[in-house]
């Protein structure tokens, strides 16, 4: 009898052990309150739900080769990482997962996230910071015949009827564009409050420094004269600094896909870049919407690499802004770079599209700042985190996003409990009418069955997904087959006159094998599906695999150890078993 | 004692053209299928592009929800009331780059919080899934079902014998024909989700397939002089009752599944309640006289004489002689 009690006492122990894993705890996690994510201690069933039972996001990033070829993709990725990680860090997310799939994929899961569209721009904004002078030798102007050449070979007839060539005007031929602006003395429109190339927007530690007073450069553009019959040259419009013009969206949209192209990219201007305005320009009183376009020095003159921290500002008369400050070394840089270039014109590069741009007063140090133009304080601090925690090595692509939110998933979990417990009713009812006390038997085993599946998925920190929790639903119906088989088995030796205990014995054996073949077939079914499976498939996959194992032992230790102690007494193992 | 389909002679394997042609037919009406409306109904996640389910706050028009999408240059989305009337379910191609499924996903749901208003539409479920991520997930399941199926031989070779590892893969081989033609006459789609079905499903007909030869396994040990054909009827009519009973809770808690658990679940559940029928036959039907067939190829060298059990397999012997 010593190994009836021992066994008895393993189920116990067995029990109390899962119990005590699934038993609600106070654990510490971020939490949204009122709108804020606090760290805070709450009382939870230490079952981690996945993304599509608690709402949430998940997204695949992979690195954008369209750009130019990645030499080692698996180490730029570790380094992306640990950037994806520290933003989202800040970005104050629940329990968020960072992980490489393969060489060149990252997986992202946000779990709690309700404004996806802002933390995946948080997550893949590549951040990269530059400072670049403008340029002020007219390059674009002289390489305007050539572009307009190329570009002529590429769209024959770019020249819209009624434009009729304006040598030496700076006023457009065509009604309705920047013409008036673009004279000298000008004045820009009401709207430029909020354009990128704000005035006094990139100042120095004495937050005087610089200032953008473009009067002066203003007349040399204006009074250039230029070809206007290309499709550069009648597109593009000088503004107001050296090396910033004004593009209207439509001919954006057309200047972006020729400069896309290589034969263009050839003849542009030697050591200089194109980068255009992060914002648009509104013109309400002629209804046109106009983009900056900047010709730039090619080697910037400082990069966010030396920036060691950003906040984001709130400036009655700047509007939202971002401060940084750099490390000893940039900011050593940063003062002798702008020092040589004092009255020139600095342009902001953030991920090659022009922040701001103004005139170097003097020589800046460790600190400067980047107004936002007429963006929300939301977008000043998503900013400052991008930028603190770094720019991402290589420049990563969503390839795949899920997004589920909070109210499906209760569902979700509603319906699914609904379904378990259905499913538990039923073939607790079968088993009972058809096997009678061994039947209750089985379904003794069948609900530490579930009990154990539960604990090992908390033990192991699984995750539960839905299709993890239609796992389960089916391997309830699945677990009782074990049961059956021995029950079928133990009918059929007492069927040859064996005596209970003989029976129940043989019944056990010779079920034994086919157990043991279909429980190790499905596992390694199991173990393909988690090799092969993504997010949710392979929470299905952990969930049938941990309850094969259960399924395995309650069959024959438990059922085994019921049947024990219940013919332990002589006098039941004389009269007939009730199977 | 309760007892159903207890001490059973039936002559399972006598049928066994019949059940052939049956089952031909349906995949042939699969097949039909197939090639009359194209392939395999794969979900966003295989072919890329976007998935989204809508709750609207009103049962709103369906055209009217085709005519919003058409407008802001969605084109041949899919929209299909998903549960409810207040839910739909609407599915598009993304553009040709690798961003535009996340990006068609976000002008699908400003198009439609523009026209329903911010408050009366809310996207509850969002997948958006990239071309090459699709394709590699289509490659990962094939592979998938490919290596759980020699894995599978390889064990069952080790277990049994290579005989019965071939029967059994095959019969799964048949399983997935069989499940594929059923998911086209459905009209299912095949998401990571239903593949997983298959996989389970696979599973679980196999289960099925070994028990019946562990039957035999075991009757040959007892080396009886009699038919193969014979042993593997008494094997499925000796493990009748544990198949009735068995399928029994497993149906019950795939029809819970699928009255219950909701949309998203369905396509699965109709998988596994399907597949519950399928592994029942398959496993009398399928590769029970695959066994057979591969035995009168291959004979296996027994002590009894050869030339009658050969004899044996072509007559239609009397079965059960117990």
């Amino acid at each position: 009898m010593s190994n009836l009690k021992y066994r008895l006492l393993v189920i116990a122990a067995l029990v109390a052990a899962s119990l005590w894993a699934l038993f609600p705890r106070t654990v510490v996690e971020r939490v949204k309150r009122n709108g804020v994510f606090v760290t805070d201690t709450v009382q939870r069933v230490p079952l981690r739900r996945g993304l599509d039972l608690q709402g949430g996001m998940h997204l695949t990033l992979e690195i954008d080769q369209s750009k130019g070829a990645v030499v080692n993709p698996s180490e730029a990725l570790d380094r992306a990482i640990t950037v994806v990680r520290n933003r989202i860090d800040e970005l104050g997310v629940a329990e968020p997962i960072v992980q490489k799939a393969g060489d060149d994929r990252v997986l992202v899961e946000l779990p709690g996230v309700d404004d996806p569209e802002r933390a995946q721009a948080v997550v893949q904004k590549a951040a990269f910071l530059e400072f670049q002078i403008t340029d002020e030798s007219n390059a674009l102007e002289r390489a305007l015949p050539r572009l307009d050449a190329i570009a002529a070979q590429v769209q024959p007839g770019p020249v819209a009827p009624g434009a009729t060539p304006a040598a030496g005007g700076t006023v457009s031929p065509r009604p309705g564009t920047l013409g008036g602006l673009l004279t000298p003395g000008a004045a820009r429109p009401d709207t430029a409050a909020r354009d990128s190339t704000g005035r006094d927007s990139t100042r120095g530690d004495s937050g005087r420094s610089v200032a953008s007073t473009d009067s002066a450069r203003r007349s040399d553009s204006a009074g250039r004269p230029r070809p206007t019959n290309g499709a550069f040259s009648k597109a593009v419009q000088p503004g107001s600094l050296p090396g910033q013009y004004f593009v209207t969206e439509p001919d954006y949209v057309r200047l972006q896909a020729l400069l896309d192209r290589p034969d263009i990219q050839a003849a542009m201007p030697p050591g200089k870049v194109l980068r255009w305005g992060a914002d648009t320009i509104a013109d309400p009183t002629r209804g046109v919407i106009y983009r900056a376009l900047y010709v730039l020095d090619g080697r910037p003159i400082m990069t966010g690499e030396y920036l060691t921290d950003a906040r984001p500002e709130s400036d009655p008369v700047e509007g939202n802004k971002v401060t940084f400050t750099l490390n000893r070394e940039g900011g050593r840089r940063f003062q002798n770079e702008t020092g040589r270039h004092i009255r020139d014109y600095m342009a902001v590069v953030l991920d090659q599209r022009v922040m701001t741009a103004a005139q170097i007063q003097s020589a800046i140090g460790t600190s400067g700042q980047i107004t936002m133009g007429g963006g929300t304080l939301q977008r000043a601090q998503d900013l400052a985190i991008v930028l603190r925690a770094g720019a991402l090595p290589v420049p990563l692509k969503v390839a795949e996003t899920r997004e589920v939110g909070a109210s499906l998933g209760a569902d979700s979990i509603r319906n699914g409990l609904l379904a378990l417990g259905i499913a538990v009713a039923l073939i607790v009812a079968v088993m009972l009418v058809y096997y009678r006390l061994s039947g209750a038997f089985a379904v003794g085993a069948l609900l530490l069955y579930i009990l154990l599946t539960l604990a090992m998925l908390a033990g192991f920190n699984a995750t539960l997904t839905l299709p993890g929790l239609a796992g389960l639903v089916l391997s309830v119906g699945i677990a009782v087959d074990g049961n059956v088989l021995v029950f079928e088995r133990i009918r059929e030796e007492l069927d040859r006159g064996k005596p209970v205990r003989t029976a129940v014995d043989e019944g056990f054996r010779h079920a034994l094998n086919a157990i043991v073949d279909t429980s190790v077939t499905t596992a390694l079914t199991a173990v393909v599906l988690y090799q092969y499976g993504t997010g949710p498939v392979r929470g299905f996959a952990v969930t049938l695999l941990v309850g094969i194992v259960a399924s395995f032992f309650t069959v024959l230790f438990v059922t085994r150890t019921f049947f024990m102690a219940y013919l332990a007494s002589p006098t039941r193992a004389q009269r007939p078993l009730s199977i | 004692m309760l007892r159903i389909f207890h001490d059973t002679r039936f002559d399972f394997i006598r049928w066994w053209r019949v059940a052939a042609a049956l089952t031909v037919a349906f995949i042939l009406a699969g097949l039909a299928s197939f090639a009359v409306q194209g392939g395999v109904n794969y979900s966003v996640e295989f072919t890329g592009g976007t998935l989204q389910q809508v709750e609207f706050r009103q049962p709103p028009r369906v055209d009217d929800v085709r005519a919003t999408l058409d407008r802001a240059g969605i084109e041949g989305a899919e929209i299909q009331q998903f549960g409810s009337p207040t839910e739909f379910s609407i599915r598009a191609r993304g553009g040709d780059e690798g961003a535009g499924a996340e990006a068609a996903s976000r002008r699908i749901q400003r198009a439609l919080q523009k026209r329903y208003g911010a408050s009366e539409v809310r996207v509850v479920r969002t997948e958006a899934v990239g071309p090459r991520v699709g394709a590699e997930l289509r490659r990962g399941a094939i592979v998938a079902i490919l290596i759980s199926s020699l894995i599978t031989l390889v064990y069952l070779a080790i277990r049994f014998e290579w005989r019965f590892g071939l029967a059994a893969v095959l019969s799964s081989a048949h399983d997935v024909l069989v499940t594929l033609a059923f998911l086209k006459l459905m009209h299912l789609e095949v998401s990571l989700t239903v593949v997983a079905g298959i996989l389970t499903l696979l599973g679980y007909s196999l289960n099925d397939t070994i028990i019946i030869f562990d039957r035999v396994r075991e009757d040959l040990k007892q080396k009886r002089q009699e038919p193969l054909r014979a042993t593997l009827n008494r094997a499925i009519n000796e493990t009748l009752p544990r198949s009735v009973l068995t399928h029994a809770t497993v149906l019950a808690a795939t029809v819970a599944l699928l009255l219950f658990a909701g949309e998203v679940l369905r396509p699965f559940a109709w998988v596994m309640t399907f597949g519950i029928f399928v592994a029942t036959f398959s496993s009398v039907y399928v590769a029970g006289p695959l066994l057979l067939l591969i035995e009168r190829r291959f004979p296996r060298a027994l002590p009894e004489p050869r030339a009658a059990r050969a004899a044996a397999l072509r007559t239609d012997a009397p079965v059960g002689a117990r």
